[in-house]
């Protein structure tokens, strides 16, 4: 949806004006409000969800945590994401299994939503884990199904019943209950059920659904919707509910551009938990679902980043501006350095703005391990340093360097390692600010680790270098492929904070997006 | 299939249309009715401001103009283009291409018969080498049908080439018209969209290309139309195809399809039976739409 722009920049000039002021006001939230629904409805989450949704956020935005928050429009945003990962389900589910095995799961959902791709993908990943388990064909609706159906099997290296042709030969819920019984007979301890295709409105269709429910009284009902899927979502999704009540939900087809609101939609409508993302053709394009990175994919913020910083008062855009042509021309000194941590401390909210960051788990972390008083600790040493000394680095020789931790009451490593981080930094900024991307050794990017911003990403560079082969056989390679082809970018923060010394080479690389942010942070974007 | 259920915005419309005058309710239920539709944002909008000057100028307060007012709008909308199919090439090549399950394959077989009807001799061309079963599927619903196959002679042959022998067999043994299945891609994916380009340019070494059909799932939402931005790109689409019309979900991203790329509908999948595919008329589909 380019042509719209995304809801991360049009908050972003929502939010311009709001930035000098402290506090929000009704029409202010309004406009926030107003984009907000727009964006939910380009994401194709249901009308009813979305009215629902914005008259939730509208209150809390007006109510006393914003307006008592350091940053009333960063204070929204939070809103809306924390809103959003509620209903998603905030938390992962994991499959249930039968106490007694075998354990039953039976899948459900509308024609060409991808159950039969699934019930491959499902059954490796089981196999995978030490499971038996036995794919069950009783789709015996659309022609060939049942081969279909073999064929992945066999792809998956697990076990097929299928005692009928299919093609509308053959009774499904006999096969369904059959197939229980030779998984009981034979020791498989997980049976997986594939049903054909059916229309919520579809009554008989429903009926006989509910009865292979009945018949195999399955552990988990797995309704399969596609995430490209609109307004009908709602609909769907209840009649499923009616007719046979599933137990979870599997998102297919995210591997697309779609936003997935559906998802949003099915989970606040039926209450429901997703439980996997089904991410491609390949059988091992499948994962279990994360609902915080469904939520910043619905709406697009994958660079909420620019936005909070555009949003952030802390920093002035002159400053900034001024330090990213330091960067650029190699003249940032130690005394920038210190300015800028100083900076940084005054935001006193980094931990939450970086915590807001999709996907930011891992960093997140780290950050709760950096401690405040590192800047403390490095402000003493600057300051125990001449004004030549700050200017230029290269003076600090070992005599001088033993003079600076005498002055500032730490030690000549300490001093040591603040230089080594300060030249870090200097040289890695240099090279974002002047427009690259710097290379760090031994630092390889983290497949998947960004949620919807680097799938979209990976779809994104797929496009420039995507093998070119017609040869369909190649697929599977290439898709695995597109997951590790991010690019390798400094850990840490970009601000040369330390994040106490070698933890931060684990941090994630920070993602194209937030890269392209940072650019624009640095008056370059 | 299709009188299972009324496919039709008439449910929701209903009780904005038994009020008795046009109320700031009547607009929200409006809303809610196009939105629901999946008319997207920016069409729901557009419609319902046109909607709104109409009122205002011929000052009506009758829900029932709005009705009729409303069924005008969007037949007017979808009558730009001209929905003819342009099968005068002997062979007439068509390429059917979509995203995943969308109803290519099905498509194929009740196209088939429907040509079948009109005394066309069929071929159809199972390209999609890649999915499982895809090739047997289609042999299917080719026998259905009533056309003839060529198969891949090999597990994962190259696409292109099944297509160029199937022009082939159509050109050696005089068969008028030519479809070619190919497998699902999402249109996000460049290495397969890169593909379709190819099968295009080889089949075109053989006969010029008839029809590009896209296949639109009407249960789609606004990713519809990135959908069809990135096949007319890759592959030069000329018709839309909307299947899945018997379900509940009422397709209106396609509206905003064919005013953003200009390319009309051109059939209708109504159901999972050989018989269930029809031409597209906007009058049809805007009177059964709006009631
Ligand atoms: N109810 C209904 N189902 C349909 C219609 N058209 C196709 N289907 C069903 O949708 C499912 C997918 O159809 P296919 O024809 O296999 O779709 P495809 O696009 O060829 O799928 P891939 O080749 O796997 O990408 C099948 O279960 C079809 O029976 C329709 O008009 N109405
Ligand atoms: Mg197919």
């Amino acid at each position: 949806m380019a042509t719209f722009g995304n809801l991360s920049d049009r908050l972003a000039d929502t939010f311009k004006n709001l930035r000098k002021k402290g506090s929000l006001s009704a029409s202010d939230v309004d406009g926030t409000v107003r984009e907000i629904r727009r964006a939910l409805l380009e994401a194709d989450v249901a009308f009813e969800v979305v009215k629902d949704f914005t008259s939730r956020v509208r209150e809390r935005a007006l109510g006393d945590e914003v307006n008592k928050a350091l940053n009333p429009a960063q204070q929204v945003v939070q809103i809306v994401n924390e809103e959003l990962v509620g209903i998603l389900g905030g938390q992962q589910r994991r499959l249930e299994f039968a106490k007694t095995p075998p354990t039953v799961i039976m899948l459900a959902g509308l024609q060409g939503a991808g159950k039969t791709t699934l019930a491959g993908k499902l059954a490796k990943w089981l196999a995978k884990d030490g499971h038996t388990p036995l794919l069950v064909a009783a789709d015996l609706q659309r022609p060939n199904a049942v081969t279909q159906l073999s064929v992945v099997a066999e792809q998956a290296g697990v076990a097929v019943f299928a005692p009928e042709p299919g093609n509308g030969v053959g009774n499904p819920v006999k096969v369904a209950k059959d197939g229980v019984a030779y998984a009981r007979s034979r020791q498989y301890d997980t049976v997986i059920v594939d049903t054909a295709g059916r229309l919520g409105v579809d009554a008989e269709l429903m009926k006989q659904a509910a009865n292979i429910r009945k018949a195999v009284d399955p552990d988990e009902v797995l309704f399969v919707i596609d995430a490209m899927i609109g307004q009908d979502a709602v609909n769907t999704a209840k009649a499923f509910q009616d007719g046979v009540d599933f137990t979870g939900v599997v998102l297919s087809k995210l591997d697309g551009d779609a936003r997935g609101g559906a998802a949003l939609s099915v989970a606040s409508v039926t209450g429901r938990p997703i439980i996997f993302a089904s991410t491609g053709e390949g059988l091992d394009d499948f994962e279990p679902f994360h609902p915080d990175r469904m939520a910043s994919r619905i709406l697009d913020l994958g660079d909420i980043l620019t936005l909070i910083e555009q949003a952030q008062q802390a920093f002035d855009e002159e400053e900034a501006r001024k330090v990213a042509e330091k960067f650029a021309t190699d003249s940032f000194t130690l005394e920038d350095f210190l300015k800028q941590m100083q900076q940084l401390r005054n935001m006193g909210s980094i931990k939450k703005m970086i915590g807001m960051l999709p996907g930011a788990g891992a960093m997140r972390e780290q950050l709760d391990s950096f401690d405040e008083r590192e800047i403390v600790r490095t402000e003493a040493i600057i300051q125990s340093m001449t004004p030549a000394e700050r200017r230029n680095a290269k003076l600090l020789n070992g005599s001088r360097r033993l003079r600076i931790a005498r002055g500032a009451g730490t030690t000549v490593t300490e001093v040591n390692q603040l230089v080594q981080r300060f030249e870090q930094a200097a040289k890695m900024m240099k090279t974002v600010a002047r427009g690259g991307v710097p290379q760090m050794p031994g630092m390889g990017p983290i497949p998947g680790a960004h949620g919807g911003a680097s799938r979209k990403q990976a779809a994104k560079s797929k496009k420039k270098s995507g093998s070119r082969s017609g040869n369909p056989a190649k697929r599977a390679a290439e898709n695995s492929g597109a997951a590790t082809s991010g690019a390798a970018v400094p850990a840490g923060s970009g601000f040369g904070l330390g994040l106490g010394g070698g933890a931060a080479r684990s941090v994630d690389a920070p993602s194209e997006d937030e890269l392209a942010a940072l650019q624009k942070f640095l008056g370059r974007g | 299939m299709a009188e299972r259920t009324p496919w039709s915005l008439s449910g929701a419309l209903r009780g904005m249309f038994q009020r008795p005058t046009i109320t700031e309710d009547t607009w929200d239920d409006l809303e809610t009715a196009l939105v629901g539709a999946d008319f997207g944002p920016d069409v729901t909008e557009a419609v319902i401001d046109e909607l709104r000057a109409n009122v205002e100028r011929y000052r009506t307060t009758d829900p029932r103009d709005l009705q009729r007012m409303l069924r005008e709008t969007i037949e007017e909308r979808l009558s730009k283009y001209d929905t003819t199919l342009r099968l005068t090439e002997r062979p007439a090549v068509v390429l059917v291409v979509g995203v995943n399950g969308v109803g290519k394959t099905t498509t194929i077989g009740k196209f088939a018969r429907f040509l079948g009807t009109y005394g066309r001799s069929v071929v159809v061309g199972a390209a999609d080498t890649f999915r499982a079963a895809a090739v047997d599927q289609l042999a299917t619903w080719a026998e259905r049908g009533g056309a003839q196959i060529v198969r891949p002679q090999q597990q994962g042959q190259d696409p292109a080439s099944v297509a160029f022998q199937t022009v082939e067999f159509a050109k050696r043994t005089g068969t008028e018209i030519v479809i070619i299945d190919t497998a699902g891609r999402l249109h996000t994916k460049g290495g397969l969209m890169d593909e379709l380009t190819k099968i295009r340019r080889v089949v075109e070494k053989q006969a010029p290309v008839s029809e590009v059909l896209l296949v639109l799932d009407a249960t789609t939402g606004q990713n519809g139309l990135a959908q069809a931005q990135a096949f007319i790109e890759h592959a030069g689409v000329t018709g839309l195809v909307v299947t899945k019309l018997d379900g509940s979900a009422k397709g209106g991203f396609v509206l905003a399809v064919q005013e953003q790329t200009g390319i009309p509908i051109k059939l209708v999948g109504q159901g999972e039976g050989i018989g269930d595919l029809t031409g597209f008329t906007p009058h049809v589909f805007a009177q059964k739409l709006v009631g």
